[in-house]
């Protein structure tokens, strides 16, 4: 039991690295570009996590102020992802813009083909 | 989607709770969860849902594409226009107690809630107008 | 009890992020990236972030599935098997992985109050926001009043992409040959 709680109380911590990882991994491997702004919007997420979890007290609740409750999660974190999300919206729906326009341009989303086909040219 | 009648009457059933809750969500959210930035997505999100229904040509009359593209800026100018007042009489920008100067913390909430609508306002024509930018695409 | 509901969630995040890995159609993919929305709205909950968890629940979910499935519709949705081996990447990732895991055992324990981030600016947020503003949820009160200016700046951004959007999806529509890559005239 000794051994494993201390890994337990770490295991948000490894989540948030593995998601950040794996994001990572699909934007480097992968050549179709809607997985790479997939891989993108994990590795995003995976940020939120990283923000969002040391903030949380374990007898704590959410930042709503009542006084039936005397200890509140940290609600700044809570403030900058909350911004960030609806921005990371916004930046993935351009991203998804620029691939249509170069589904447009080359008949296709693959990097590989494109890079063929601006050899090609 | 023409001849899908349960999808259709159950859609219509819905939209007016998803704009009500939409609503809730703006003005409630100084005492629950909940804000501008939810409000204005949730406010998209029904628009939205009424498009993929009973497609875009018909949510174009609800919300011209105009309007939509017009309100973008709109609600940035609110937002930055709410912090012109303090800067007259001298204080800081964005600072909200010169709303209620006998009162500073209601001169506040005011403020609050002035600049979560201008928020309200950008986020929800964002996505609208993102959303039939794709859907314009797909037809021509 | 929380950190058991946590470590379940969690677990269940990172199971479907293998498959949106190993997934090659990428209409499945968008399926399960908003499943991941909703888990990650999930966890968000049990972190304690209402807020969070509800805008992550509408836009991640929402708004971005939607998003995601129009471009699918407009482009093609079949990844193609990838033909250069995944060896670096898998290199790159293990390594920046294993460093980044190794730095996390001088993080604080999950749930514990007395770190440096709980001691700062958040104690007196939580303590005078009733009386400086009137409003009870702290986060509101953060986000548009002591931090108006960041949030004017994310308005500003959002603003900005629209716009950004709009060119790139509104203007003339070209078409080009996929022979001999030449414009084609007319629609």
């Amino acid at each position: 039991m000794n051994t494993i709680t201390p890994l337990l109380l770490h295991y948000n911590y490894f989540i948030t690295i593995f998601l950040m990882v794996s994001g990572l991994y699909i934007v480097i491997a992968r050549g179709n570009m809607i997985k790479k702004l997939v891989g993108l919007s994990l590795f995003q997420s995976s940020v939120y996590l990283l923000y969002v979890s040391p903030g949380k007290i374990l007898e704590g609740t959410a930042p709503i102020i009542d006084d039936a409750y005397s200890i509140y999660s940290n609600p700044l974190p809570h403030v900058l992802i909350l911004t960030a999300i609806v921005v990371g919206v916004a930046t993935l729906a351009l991203g998804l813009a620029l691939v249509v326009r170069i589904h447009e341009a080359y008949g296709t989303i693959e990097e590989d083909e494109i890079f063929d086909r601006e050899k090609g040219l | 989607m023409r001849r899908d009648l349960i999808l259709r009457i159950v859609t219509k059933l819905v939209l007016p709770f998803i704009l009500l809750f939409a609503l809730y969500v703006h003005f409630h959210g100084d005492f629950g969860p909940g804000g501008g930035f939810q409000a204005g997505v949730i406010a998209a999100g029904m628009l939205i849902l009424h498009s993929i229904v009973f497609g875009v040509r018909s949510t174009k009359h609800i919300a011209p594409q105009g309007l939509v593209e017009a309100m973008i800026p709109l609600g940035v100018l609110i937002y930055a226009s709410v912090g012109i007042p303090a800067l007259i009489s001298g204080r800081n920008f964005l600072d909200y107690g010169v709303f209620d100067p006998h009162h500073t913390p209601h001169g506040h909430h005011l403020g609050i809630l002035m600049v979560e609508s201008g928020v309200l306002i950008t986020v929800f024509s964002t996505m609208l107008a993102i959303f039939y930018a794709f859907s314009e695409r797909g037809r021509s | 009890m929380i950190v058991l509901v946590m470590t379940v969630l969690l677990t269940l995040l990172a199971v479907i992020t293998i498959v949106i890995i190993r997934q090659r159609s990428l209409f499945a993919v968008v399926i399960l990236t908003g499943v991941y929305s909703f888990l990650m709205a999930s966890v968000l909950i049990v972190l304690d972030a209402v807020d969070v968890a509800m805008t992550e629940a509408s836009v991640g979910a929402g708004v971005s599935t939607v998003l995601l499935l129009a471009t699918l519709y407009l482009t093609q949705s079949r990844e193609y098997p990838q033909p250069r081996p995944a060896i670096i990447p898998l290199f790159v990732a293990l390594g920046i992985g294993g460093a980044l895991i190794a730095g996390t055992f001088g993080l604080p324990p999950f749930g514990s109050a007395d770190t440096p981030i709980h001691n700062r600016t958040a104690p007196r947020y939580l303590a005078k926001s009733i009386e400086e503003t009137t409003v009870p949820n702290v986060v509101t009160s953060v986000l548009a009043d002591y931090r108006g200016y960041d949030t004017m700046g994310e308005t500003v951004v959002i603003f900005t992409a629209g716009i950004g959007v709009l060119l790139l999806l509104l203007g003339r529509r070209r078409r080009y040959s996929s022979e001999t890559g030449e414009e084609i005239q007319g629609e």
